[in-house]
């Protein structure tokens, strides 16, 4: 059980600068993030391309500015459990049981949702017959490659994810590359390599076909693909691949009687709480009126969140607003030596 | 104002005045039109605002930019005629479009 005063849900820069006001005020935090690193949508879908609206930033890709938060909360020591996924809420008289889908157990005081749009989940096939398959013989990703030794593998796909595994499967495996299209959105190397491995016969390029449906009795034993003029192919496989991305799902956020309104959460702006009291949202996940969905909204969001946690972590200590530049407290809680 | 046409998964159909300048994807949301998620906003980075242009008006739009496509591999079961609809910016020439919308975006 790891036992803190606030558990913030998502490691975007929202959360991530929310764990640097808890710590500023002298909360402890940790932080929960479904995907591998922090950074959420910043390094997700946009790691590479300049933002221009962050206060005396003028320039910063979406990289640039979770390693810079990042930096700026190390003081802190904030713990990340990253590859987990909130799922079970409990409460237990003023504390919170958090419990995670990898099993990690959290109790405490008051929990901050930041977690953007949802969780970031694999885009699956719409071929229905696919979610008999899937985690069997049919996957989103990729854990153990050493399965697909000797075996025909169809991957579906544009991008690096799809490009890249196909390249390095078609090492000890047989693989087939399907794409909706002629070009693709991965890497101009690799889109190279690919065509040259299906020149030399080391790897079928299948383009401008989709899925139309996967067959077999326990595990996949055929795929049919169909182009865009209508012909469909059969080809045979023991597994198949999707790499379509990732897309955010609000998850199970959903049952913990918050109100909720076209995937948003409800709170007030005097200090970013729900309905539900002890727990916060900030970032693209709340909604309240005039909510811009902006990186420097949910930095305000998560200052005024940080302060509404300490009411619930510290019930008999008052709160005294403080500047940086003056607070001895507060350059101590930064590690800031004179 | 220009006139578009929404027709949504369930065979409903939505006809709505939609301001010039915003897009076929604000159009929706700011209407209550189901099926449009639109999860980053209109950065292009998500492809939750996926929709099939009717075919009459494809010649119509504005050409993709680039990074469009790309985005369109992601979508829920492309088309030939899918566009991502954070994209499409209205003017008096698109006054009338229909777009369909897919079952699901992801």
């Amino acid at each position: 059980m790891n036992k803190t005063d606030v558990l913030i849900i998502g490691a975007g820069p929202t959360g991530l600068f929310c764990a640097h006001q808890l710590g500023i005020i002298g909360l402890g935090c940790e932080i929960v993030d479904n995907l591998d690193k922090a950074g959420g949508q910043c390094i997700e879908l946009y790691p590479d391309k300049p933002i221009y609206d962050i206060p005396a930033v003028p320039e910063c890709t979406g990289e640039e500015l979770t390693n810079n938060l990042l930096l700026q909360i190390k003081p802190f020591n904030v713990k990340f459990h990253l590859n987990e996924r909130v799922e079970e809420l409990k409460k237990n008289q003023n504390r919170w049981h958090v419990k995670t889908s990898g099993g990690v157990e959290f109790d405490v005081a008051a929990i901050v949702i930041a977690g953007g749009v949802g969780s970031f989940e694999p885009r699956k096939f719409p071929v229905k017959e696919c979610e008999k398959f899937e985690g069997n013989s049919l996957f989103y990703s990729i854990k153990d490659k050493s399965i697909f030794k000797d075996k025909t593998i169809s991957i579906f796909g544009g991008g690096d994810s799809a490009l890249d595994w196909a390249i390095e499967l078609s090492k000890s495996s047989k693989v087939n590359l399907i794409h909706r299209r002629d070009g693709f959105s991965g890497a101009e190397a690799s889109v190279q390599k690919v065509k040259d491995l299906n020149d030399q016969g080391k790897l079928n390029l299948f383009t401008k076909y989709q899925m139309d449906s996967v067959s077999g009795d326990k595990q996949i034993e055929t795929v049919k693909i169909k182009h865009d003029e209508g012909e469909i192919k059969e080809i045979k496989s023991d597994y198949v691949l999707g790499f379509f991305g990732l897309i955010m799902q609000l998850g199970p956020i959903l049952d913990w009687g918050l109100n909720i309104n076209k995937k948003t959460v409800e709170v007030n702006t005097e200090n970013f709480e729900t309905n539900v009291n002890g727990i916060f949202a900030i970032g693209d996940i709340c909604s309240y009126p005039g909510k811009l969905k902006l990186i420097l909204s949910g930095f305000h969001e998560g200052a005024l969140a940080a302060r509404g946690c300490f009411k619930y972590a510290k019930p008999d200590e008052k709160l005294r607003f403080e500047f940086t530049t003056t607070s001895k407290a507060a350059q101590e809680r930064l590690g800031i030596k004179k | 104002m220009a006139k578009i046409t929404y027709h949504t998964h369930d065979n409903k159909t939505h006809t709505v005045d939609v301001q010039k300048g915003l897009t076929v994807m604000e159009g929706a949301i700011q209407n209550d039109i189901p099926g449009i998620d639109a999860d980053c906003g209109g950065g292009m980075a998500c492809a939750t605002c996926h929709v099939y242009v009717k075919q009459e008006w494809l010649d119509k739009l504005p050409t993709k930019e680039d990074g469009e496509e790309d985005m369109l591999d992601m979508a829920f079961e492309p088309k030939n005629n899918s566009r991502l609809s954070c994209q499409l910016i209205v003017s008096d020439e698109l006054d009338g479009l229909e777009v369909n919308i897919p079952s699901k975006q992801g």
